[in-house]
């Protein structure tokens, strides 16, 4: 089963696939706060145009309905809100020193290759093509992961967690064809108060340790002074 | 008739190579609102060059004198392994792309020698730079070439074309990766833009301009040439892998003639996007190359690993 001998929709879902591993290795490298809110916001766009996709190809039109979820949550106001927030915090011009840029994004490319080598038996025993995706999916998780460990400021972890919930999705879409309404649904909700929880604890961090550099966390206050 | 075709082919790269920088710089100077100079501006340059006595420094060594020589044929014999409007030729058959990567690294080596040779700063900076470069995109390259010959099976480009042009239309992720990762290789190779400007003699920035500082004359000539040879050579690459379709499979007036016209288009296109990307993309810091560089290998790397995962037969 070559990818030649493919249709045009198995084709286009697995270059998707590939583009969402590269926007994930983009969040990776990106040291500027708005520069990974908007390859965060690329992300999601992909993720609608898969969804949209599967949903045209198999004629099943409740993912139009997840596709516009996506496209409105994860395209538009998450990263709007993330974006106005490091505005407001006036971080936009900071730029993070990250620490082994090249060594990190080496270990961002083993990660996929083990992501690989988990699913290899899955993917050898299944029938559809369609879960070779599922690696992908499992090393954006993992990249996500990546981000959280490798950036510092508080908006990074929040973009590298939302991240590993688009792997989830993209997951569920190229495996499954498609959750239940009702679970789409509770995730984008859940997804939808997530962000509006880490727009409060932003503040919260903020006044308390008078920055958003986690880092800070680990030193206790009254032996600082 | 295959071999006279193959030596014609090599011929046209030559001559058309200066053609591809004279259209290279007229699209700058329109990007830019400036008056551009005549398309054949860069022959009558070359002729120039050639017409002149070349001035050699009294300390340099015979090295200095044959360095251009051996760039120039050693380009040359890279342009023969490169399909241009003819894919089964069999200059191209005798030789993969590896061979290719080591005429360019042997170009190198002894572009950098004859910088140091002259004993001058800038010469052993240029070099120093030029080297540091070009270890790190050697590898970039080569993983962006071998996604495309795992594709193939074969490390033969004429075969690897031929493969790509016979399975027609297909969406393949991992080439969408080695495209991006070969444009990035050939930018910095070539030494154009965010890498090394080839307008400027600013000491502090120039890579390729400061090995070839004590040149004058015919030597100058064929260095340049040379250059712009290999300019053509990685747009034609990118233009024959990932765009195959217009170059000849057999050897008729009809099909050739339709060849070359593809080529044409193709490498006039890909002139105006690099036209483009140089007007609106800075100079990078030198010490950033390497992150840029690093870059192009991932992307490579990536390419090579989704061609695994997601591509092959199970």
């Amino acid at each position: 089963m070559n990818i030649g001998h493919q249709d045009f929709y198995t084709q286009a879902i697995l270059s998707m696939a590939a583009l969402v591993g590269l926007t994930s290795f983009l969040m990776l490298g990106q040291g500027r706060l708005l520069r990974l809110i908007f390859v965060f916001a690329l992300q999601g766009f992909l993720l609608t145009l898969t969804t949209a996709l599967t949903a045209y190809s198999l004629d099943n039109h409740h993912l139009y309905i997840s596709a516009a979820l996506t496209l409105a949550l994860k395209v538009m106001f998450i990263p709007w809100m993330l974006r106005r927030q490091v505005l407001l915090m006036n971080m936009h011009r900071d730029i993070e020193a990250l620490k082994n840029n090249t060594a990190v994004m080496m270990g961002g490319a083993s990660l996929m290759v083990f992501s690989y080598y988990v699913l290899h038996p899955i993917v050898q025993t299944s029938s559809t093509i369609m879960l070779n995706a599922l690696a992908v999916s499992l090393s954006v998780v993992l990249l996500g992961m990546l981000l959280m460990i490798s950036h510092r400021q508080a908006v990074a972890h929040v973009v590298g967690f939302m991240s590993i919930e688009n792997g989830l999705f993209f997951a569920a879409i190229v495996a499954t064809n498609g959750m239940p309404m009702v679970v789409e649904l509770g995730v984008a909700f859940d997804v939808l108060v997530a962000a509006v929880l880490f727009g409060i604890f932003f503040f919260h961090i903020r006044t308390s340790i008078d920055s958003l550099d986690v880092d800070r966390l680990n030193r206790l206050h009254e032996v600082d002074k | 008739m295959s071999w006279l075709i193959a030596i014609l082919q090599t011929m046209l790269f030559a001559t058309l190579a200066p053609l591809l920088a004279g259209w290279l710089k007229w699209c700058k100077c329109r990007l830019q609102n400036r008056k551009a100079p005549s398309l054949f501006q860069p022959y009558r340059d070359l002729i120039k060059l050639t017409n002149k006595q070349p001035v050699v420094a009294g300390h340099a060594s015979w090295l200095f004198t044959i360095a251009p020589y051996i760039i120039f044929s050693a380009t040359v014999l890279a342009a023969t392994v490169v399909p241009l409007i003819a894919v089964d030729l069999p200059t191209s058959a005798s030789a993969d792309v590896i061979v290719m990567v080591g005429f360019f690294a042997f170009a190198r080596f002894f572009l950098a020698l004859a910088g140091l040779d002259i004993g001058t700063a800038f010469g052993g900076m240029g070099s120093s730079r030029e080297m540091t470069i070009s270890s790190l995109a050697e590898p970039a390259m080569l993983m962006a070439i071998f996604t495309l010959t795992m594709t193939a099976s074969t490390t033969n480009l004429s075969v690897a074309i031929s493969h790509v042009l016979n399975e027609g239309l297909v969406l393949r992720p991992s080439f969408v990766f080695a495209l991006f990762a070969l444009i990035l290789v050939a930018v910095a190779e070539t030494g154009r833009v965010p890498v090394d400007n080839p307008a400027t003699h600013l000491e502090l920035t120039m890579i390729h301009e400061a090995m070839i500082l004590e040149y004058s004359g015919r030597h100058l000539a064929l260095i340049e040439w040379a250059s712009q040879l290999k300019l053509m050579l990685y747009g034609v690459l990118i233009a024959n892998i990932f765009f195959p379709w217009g170059i000849a499979e057999t050897f008729n007036l009809k099909t050739l003639g339709y060849g070359l016209l593809a080529i044409m288009g193709k490498l006039a296109v890909l002139a105006i996007f690099l036209a483009v990307s140089e007007t609106l993309v800075a100079k990078m810091r030198l010490f950033r190359v390497q992150e840029y560089l690093g870059f192009a290998y991932l992307l490579g790397l990536l390419g090579m690993l989704s061609h695994i995962i997601l591509e092959t037969s199970r």
